[in-house]
């Protein structure tokens, strides 16, 4: 019975979503307040009929009422309750109803926090992530409907949760991530509302941006997350593969990324109009795409499931619809954008328009990496992949390209910069990166890297120019308080973010070029050197957990004759599935981690072991965590809460000089 | 033409142009760095070049495992069950590499055999790499796995 109301609830907000994205606009266009005020309470409702029927499909997990095939196929008797949770969303089926669910909780946090936006204006918005809750709703009930039974005879127990996604990971990973894709909606409704509506002055900039910056957070948090994960869960230690799945959310970031430095000029000066409306277009189509690609399993990757054809080509369709309807729209309209206001060739408009050049050329480069064998096999050329190198070669670059202008953005001034001495100081940043950076590879054992000294100066560039910048305002307000409590919200977070990609960006260096890494022959007894450490495997024995039985090893590591540590890795093997799954050991530290993994048993009771230290790995996430506090802060200011008077933006005055 | 025009010509001239070095860089990249896709019945009719990283997909043979007892050196035949192809690596093998499980294998041609760099496995009990697919289907044993597996 339970399950019946879940589906029931499914049907409902399918039908709710229905209304919500014709009624509104019913009302729009007929100028009949009456259906336009259907938006928010159909946007409540929406949001509560999800709710329910994702709460009922979570109990049905922790019930284990096996007469849910979902439930049935991806649970088990033993698995623990907090796994259970997380199963919901471990399979197609569940995690469309969390991408929809999100969907309409970004639905409902624009109903609530709407109030200084016109009524038509969010009634639009409101309707246009309607019509993208039919598209996904009619997905889920017609291919993909979680609350299908197996009745009368249900299995007494469940085929059990993908080992690999038995994990702490997993349960934050995916939502964190699904905040992030569904967020874009957020910005693309309202691209479309001005698009719709023809207003396409820069007011929807401001509205829209503290919706692009959280999304942004999020999908930067979820994607950290998802490379940490993968580093100790199934990587062997790696920590990003260029994997189409990874690519698939790193694309929609970066064209986030420029969308949120391009909205910082639409909204200050009211240029960059259309290329705004154009990236808001792209970051979510760009996540539908990623979507797709996940859940159609045309490209081979570690994410790839057990897939089903069909479903493919319905998303397909359906990104046809929303980008072809979009692109459209905006070919009709974007025309009618003007562009009032001009800058000079230096100023921070120019910085900001190259950091968007940047961005959207390493998107549109990770994006054909993607696409190629795709692309290739659909000319009949046979089937050809695209590794690490292509991406390395052309990413590693271009960040450093997009780095050397990050310093000068920053310290500009809009309209026009070009008074050398706002850039005076960087200079001596200058001077102290490149110098520091050369000098660092000599401090660190093995031969000289060349890269490691240019992504050293780099990421020490970025973090001394960042400085400089808080150091000079805080000499414009008279001190760090001052400057604190009076700068906008969105400077601090912008100091917060390109810290953060400093730090990660020496991580990155620092992992890729110095990580020892041996993968040896280890037996009861045998004592390895690792770094400045030494490895002692003691001891072999089995373990059983609660759904499966381990190998577990014990090592011991030892500086010089003291013991610094005992760490104990296992090799699992799952009871339902009898899948084998590697539990890797890792000693975080701030400035190293060590990875001690087992591979797979060798006669005479010996393993295959692999041992590491990865120099600064956790630099990559604490950075990218860095990034998305600074997102979080930036939306924190108080201009967003203000209720928008309908005012002219400053720039069409200055608009009427040129 | 008005300096505003002009500057946003220039604008445009500079972004189509940065945008078109870039796709011709990436294409000139891809090309440098895609691997091809072979069958073992390519490899063994010698249609795969030496001098490039490849791939090969298709099944581990049963019963050609080989271990070295010494160190992390293994063999072992990958298989679209017309032609094998002898696979040299030396590492740990992923997880769920199994004698008679599908498996996807990059590296470079020697003589008769592939040293390989990499082992991919699949992650998942259901899920058939598609390059493995399409090596059976190309040997036309699909359907003779299948009813294997199935049995």
């Amino acid at each position: 019975m339970i399950p019946e109301i879940g589906h029931f609830a499914l049907v409902l907000s399918f039908a709710v979503s229905i209304c919500l994205a014709t009624l509104p606009l019913c009302g729009y266009f007929t100028r009949q307040q009456g259906f336009l005020a259907t938006a928010k309470p159909l946007a409540l409702l929406q949001g509560f009929a999800l709710a329910v029927s994702f709460g009922v499909l979570m109990y049905g997990f922790l019930a284990h009422d096996f007469t849910i095939k979902y439930v049935a196929d991806n649970s088990n008797l033993d698995l623990p309750w907090h796994f259970r949770m997380s199963a919901v969303w471990g399979a197609h089926e569940g995690s469309l109803l969390l991408w929809v669910l999100i969907l309409s909780l970004w639905g409902v946090a624009v109903a609530l926090f709407s109030r200084g936006i016109p009524d038509h204006m969010s009634a639009l918005v409101l309707a246009v992530m309607g019509i993208i809750g039919v598209g996904f709703l009619a997905f889920m009930l017609f291919t993909s409907n979680p609350f299908v039974r197996i009745l009368p005879f249900a299995p007494s127990n469940g085929s059990d949760l993908n080992p690999l996604l038995q994990d702490p990971g997993l349960i934050f990973h995916p939502p964190m991530l699904y905040m992030g894709y569904v967020g874009l909606s957020v910005a693309f409704a309202f691209a479309m509302a001005s698009l719709i509506s023809g207003e396409l002055n820069s007011m929807w900039a401001r509205w829209s941006r503290p919706w692009t910056t959280v999304a942004w957070a999020f999908l930067t948090l979820g994607i950290a997350l998802g490379s940490w994960w993968a580093y100790y869960e199934l990587g062997w230690g790696g920590w990003w593969f260029w994997d189409p799945v990874e690519n698939a959310s790193l694309i929609p970031w970066l064209v986030a990324t420029a969308l949120m430095h391009s909205l910082a000029v639409t909204e200050k000066r009211g240029l960059f109009r259309s290329w705004t409306l154009l990236l808001a277009i792209a970051a979510f189509s760009l996540s539908l795409l990623g979507t797709f690609l996940v859940r159609s399993g045309v490209l081979t990757s570690v994410h790839a499931f057990a897939n089903d054809p069909e479903r493919g080509v319905f998303i397909l369709g359906f990104l046809v619809v929303i980008i072809g309807g979009s692109l459209t729209l905006y070919a009709v309209r974007a025309s009618k954008v003007s562009e009032p206001g001009e800058f000079a060739w230096i100023s921070r408009e120019s910085f900001l328009l190259f950091n968007n050049l940047i961005l959207t050329v390493m998107a549109v480069s990770v994006l054909l990496g993607t696409l190629y064998p795709l692309l290739v096999d659909a000319m009949d050329g046979g089937k050809v992949s695209v590794g690490a190198p292509f991406f390395n070669a052309v990413f590693v670059p271009l960040t450093a390209i997009l780095v050397s202008g990050m310093a000068f953005g920053p310290l500009s001034k809009w309209r026009q910069s070009d008074d050398p001495r706002l850039y005076r100081p960087l200079i001596v940043t200058m001077i102290v990166s490149v110098v520091v950076g050369l000098a660092w590879p000599i401090t660190l054992s093995g031969e000289y890297s060349i890269a490691t000294a240019i992504g050293v100066t780099l990421a020490l560039w970025l973090a001394i120019a960042t400085a400089v910048d808080f150091v000079k305002k805080t000499s414009n307000y008279g001190g760090v308080r001052q400057t604190l409590a009076r700068v906008e919200r969105g400077m601090i977070g912008m100091w917060f973010a390109h810290l953060g990609l400093a730090v990660t960006i020496f991580g990155v260096v620092m992992v890729e070029n110095h990580t020892e890494h041996r993968d040896l022959r280890m037996g009861v007894g045998d004592r390895q050197q690792l770094g400045s450490y030494e490895v002692r495997m003691t001891q072999v024995s089995v373990l059983r957990g609660p759904n499966y039985i381990a190998d577990q090893a014990i090592f011991e590591i030892y500086r010089g004759d003291r013991l610094y540590k005992t760490v104990s890795p296992q090799k699992r093997r799952y009871n339902a599935s009898g899948m084998v799954m590697t539990e890797a050991s890792i000693d975080s530290g701030f400035t190293r981690d060590l990875y001690i993994a087992m591979g797979e048993p060798l006669d005479g009771g010996d393993w295959a072991v692999r041992l590491s230290v990865k120099p600064y790995v956790d630099w990559v996430w604490a950075g990218a965590f860095l990034m998305g506090l600074g997102g979080f802060v930036s939306v924190t200011d108080k201009r967003y809460r203000q209720r928008a008077v309908e005012k002219k933006p400053e720039s069409s005055i200055e608009g009427a000089k040129a | 033409m008005n300096p505003k025009r002009k500057q946003r010509l220039f604008i445009i001239l500079g972004l189509v142009s940065g945008l078109g070095v870039a796709v011709g860089l990436v294409m000139y990249a891809l090309s440098q760095n895609i691997n091809l896709f072979f069958t073992p019945t390519q490899i063994a009719k010698g249609d795969a070049p030496e001098t490039q990283t490849i791939r090969v997909g298709g099944m581990v043979a049963d019963g050609t495992v080989d271990r070295d007892p010494q160190s992390l050196k293994v063999s072992f035949d990958v298989t679209d069950f017309d032609h094998n192809v002898r696979v040299t690596y030396e590492g740990i093998l992923p997880d769920l590499f199994r004698e008679g499980q599908g498996v996807v294998v990059q590296g470079r041609i020697s003589g008769d055999q592939l040293l390989a760099s990499e082992v991919l496995a699949k992650h998942d009990e259901n899920y058939m790499p598609p390059e493995v697919t399409e090596a059976l289907r190309q040997s036309g044993k699909l359907d003779k796995m299948m009813g294997a597996k199935n049995k």
